[in-house]
């Protein structure tokens, strides 16, 4: 006969509402550990999937993520002509926030390097990839933009022509690809006023010198638009990535770039590391802080609850015991409620969190290896928290029954 | 007549002190007594006599401090217990107390079933036999039911059936019939006598309960912790019992 089960079915309400309070409470648990891994992913997503092997930056800085960084656009010629590289292509990325339909829309704009980078290598769960130089972008789902939707940026309109799907920025935002040029156009976009302001300082600056005066022309040009005198507008980009040759020694080809004056060059894993301690090094810590916290307050908060029950049945336990009962029995009693109520909480767990966490702003990412880990910590919490409940049992006088 | 019957306890020089100096009470002092199988014996006395006791005593609950307790064959307690008292109790004693003491989450067949599962028997064998005992004692019609939708007298009558049902050399009640009227608790007596007749089994009866008197084989007195056969109880059993033959010869 098992007593548990017994136990259980008599009280199966206060049972249920048990099971549903341990259940929501590893939720959490389980939550927090799916956004200190959503967290993670998303800081190191981009790095990820551009799979880029050598990451080129401004001398002395960590890079894009970490900091501001600016090189010459035109270093990605410098670097295509270093033995070993494959591919280079500048790096742009910045974050925009604009009202769109009346309310914000945050983006992670990133550069494609068009024409040899359309944006093929996304996931895209609608549309298509870039088929034009300027004014289409792709934007992840997460940013609630639909296919065809007009985004004004700037002052241009982007037509949207692709949705991706998974493509968020380490702070959560969605990202959108444009081409390089056009995300450049966006990162440098000056408001009308600003334009002629500019345009008439420049015309003031070149008047002060003597290169001024002596080609006048040159001022026609320096109060049009920036495109008509590109050495003075702006072709600086975050930095540089590369791609080595499978036969090239990846550190042999890193190290001789390295020798630049002028830029510092980090490996996939480097860039990655960078991101991991720098960026989101104290967000990610606290988080797992956090979860350790939630799970020592499950524990305490189980062995309480099994610790009650137990002490519900004190009299009964005693009655079994002056009836002769083995310990096993009573032990059994109280562990397998302990393990029934772990595995079921458990089992609200997931599937709530299943249920709930894609509605999550952010990114939960819920791995096996989390789920198993989780019950393993769910099975020792409820053997552990059985203890309590157990001692008392064992401890119990049979001659309470009289009492 | 009991002399020629085989004894089921035989309990010599029980003590037990409970606290200590100032507050030291002396329970049980030099307590002897014997039970024969088949044997019913009524233990009265005032309240804080001893008799509840000398009741956990002999049933290895609370061990005495010193004398030596013989059940059946066995020798159990000789200063120190020498039996492991839960599996004794499992395999030779039964109880029955003031308060059915049912599980509340089993119903009345498992309640008594459980008792012999604990004793190693198979679910089948424990199961058919609780209902045999729960026909016997005329509670199979609610063997189904949990305890809390019996009445006090059917729950008293399972705890009954729970307590005889690894079939024990030694039954021992703690005054079973204080919570219930005077006919069912005369119900109840009656039954233990017929259980000590029909199944040989010594019973020991802690009671306050005088009108139920004669349903007794023996009455023993208890007072401040000491035994005594009281003769006046004994009379007055036995007056009891010619009343009750009066009122059978009556037409």
């Amino acid at each position: 006969m098992n007593l548990a089960l017994k136990d259980i079915k008599h009280n199966f309400g206060r049972f249920v509402l048990t099971a549903l309070g341990i259940g929501l409470l590893l939720m959490l648990v389980m939550g927090m550990g799916g956004i200190y891994r959503g967290l993670v992913m998303e800081a190191t997503l981009l790095t990820d999937r551009i799979g880029a092997d050598l990451w080129i930056v401004q001398k002395n800085t960590r890079g894009p993520f970490a900091e501001i960084s600016r090189i010459p656009r035109n270093l990605e010629d410098r670097v295509l002509a270093v033995p070993g590289i494959t591919r280079a292509n500048s790096f742009v990325s910045h974050t925009i926030q604009r009202e769109y339909r009346g309310r914000p829309l945050r983006l992670t704009i990133q550069g494609l390097a068009w024409p040899v980078d359309k944006g093929d290598w996304l996931t895209l769960i609608a549309g298509r990839s870039l088929r034009q130089a300027h004014y289409e972008m792709i934007a992840d789902k997460t940013s609630g933009l639909q296919l065809g939707d007009l985004v004004p940026l700037g002052k241009n309109i982007y037509t949207v022509v692709g949705i991706s799907s998974g493509m968020n920025s380490s702070g959560g935002d969605a990202m959108a690809f444009l081409t390089r040029a056009d995300a450049q156009a966006v990162q440098f976009d000056l408001s009308g006023e600003a334009i002629r302001n500019e345009r008439t300082a420049r015309v003031k600056r070149l008047q002060s010198i003597d290169l001024g005066s002596i080609n006048p022309q040159m001022g026609e040009r320096a109060g049009g638009e920036s495109s008509g005198i590109p050495a003075l507008g702006p072709s600086m980009v975050s930095a540089v990535l590369a791609n080595v040759a499978p036969d090239c020694d990846v550190k042999a080809v890193a190290a001789k770039i390295a020798a630049w004056p002028d830029v510092t060059v980090y490996s996939h894993e480097e860039q990655r590391q960078l991101l991991l301690l720098g960026m989101v090094d104290k967000a990610r810590r606290q988080l797992g802080l956090f979860r350790i916290l939630l799970i020592i307050v499950s524990a305490v908060i189980m062995a309480l609850i099994l610790y009650t029950l137990t002490l519900d049945k004190i009299h009964d336990i005693a009655m079994l015991k002056l009836m002769g009962a083995r310990n096993g029995v009573i032990l059994g009693l109280i562990l397998e409620q302990a393990l029934l109520l772990g595995g079921i909480g458990y089992g609200i767990a997931y599937f709530l969190g299943q249920w709930l966490f894609p509605h999550f702003p952010r990114k939960v990412v819920i791995t096996s290896d989390d789920l198993v880990m989780l019950a393993l910590v769910v099975l020792a919490i409820s053997i552990l928290s059985s203890l309590l409940g157990i001692v008392k049992a064992l401890r119990v006088d049979p001659g309470e029954v009289l009492s | 007549m009991n002399d020629r019957k085989e004894s089921v306890v035989e309990a010599i020089g029980l003590c037990k002190t409970y606290g200590s100096g100032n507050t030291e009470v002396k329970a049980l002092r030099e307590v002897s007594l014997s039970l024969a199988r088949g044997e019913v014996v009524a233990l009265l006395g005032p309240s804080g006599a001893g008799k509840s006791t000398l009741l956990t005593a002999l049933g290895l609950i609370r061990p005495p401090d010193t004398g030596r307790i013989v059940i059946g064959d066995s020798p159990v307690f000789d200063g120190k217990l020498l039996v492991d008292a839960r599996t004794f109790r499992r395999r030779h004693l039964g109880f029955v107390f003031q308060k059915a003491n049912l599980i509340p989450f089993l119903t009345a067949r498992e309640n008594v079933q459980l008792a012999m599962e604990i004793n190693d028997a198979s679910s089948r064998e424990a199961g058919k036999r609780a209902m045999e005992l729960l026909e016997y004692l005329g509670v199979a019609d609610r063997a189904g039911h949990l305890p809390s939708k019996l009445s006090g007298g059917q729950q008293q009558r399972v705890a009954v059936a729970r307590a005889l049902i690894n079939r024990p050399s030694l039954l021992l009640a703690d005054e079973p019939t204080a919570a219930l009227d005077s006919v069912r608790g005369r119900q109840v007596m009656e039954l233990f006598r017929n259980v000590a007749h029909e199944q040989n089994t010594g019973v020991l009866v802690v009671t306050h309960d005088h009108r139920a008197l004669e349903v007794f084989d023996r009455a023993l007195e208890m007072e401040d912790g000491s035994l005594r056969v009281s003769n006046a109880l004994n009379r007055e059993l036995k007056h009891s019992r010619e009343l009750r033959n009066e009122k059978r010869l009556v037409p």
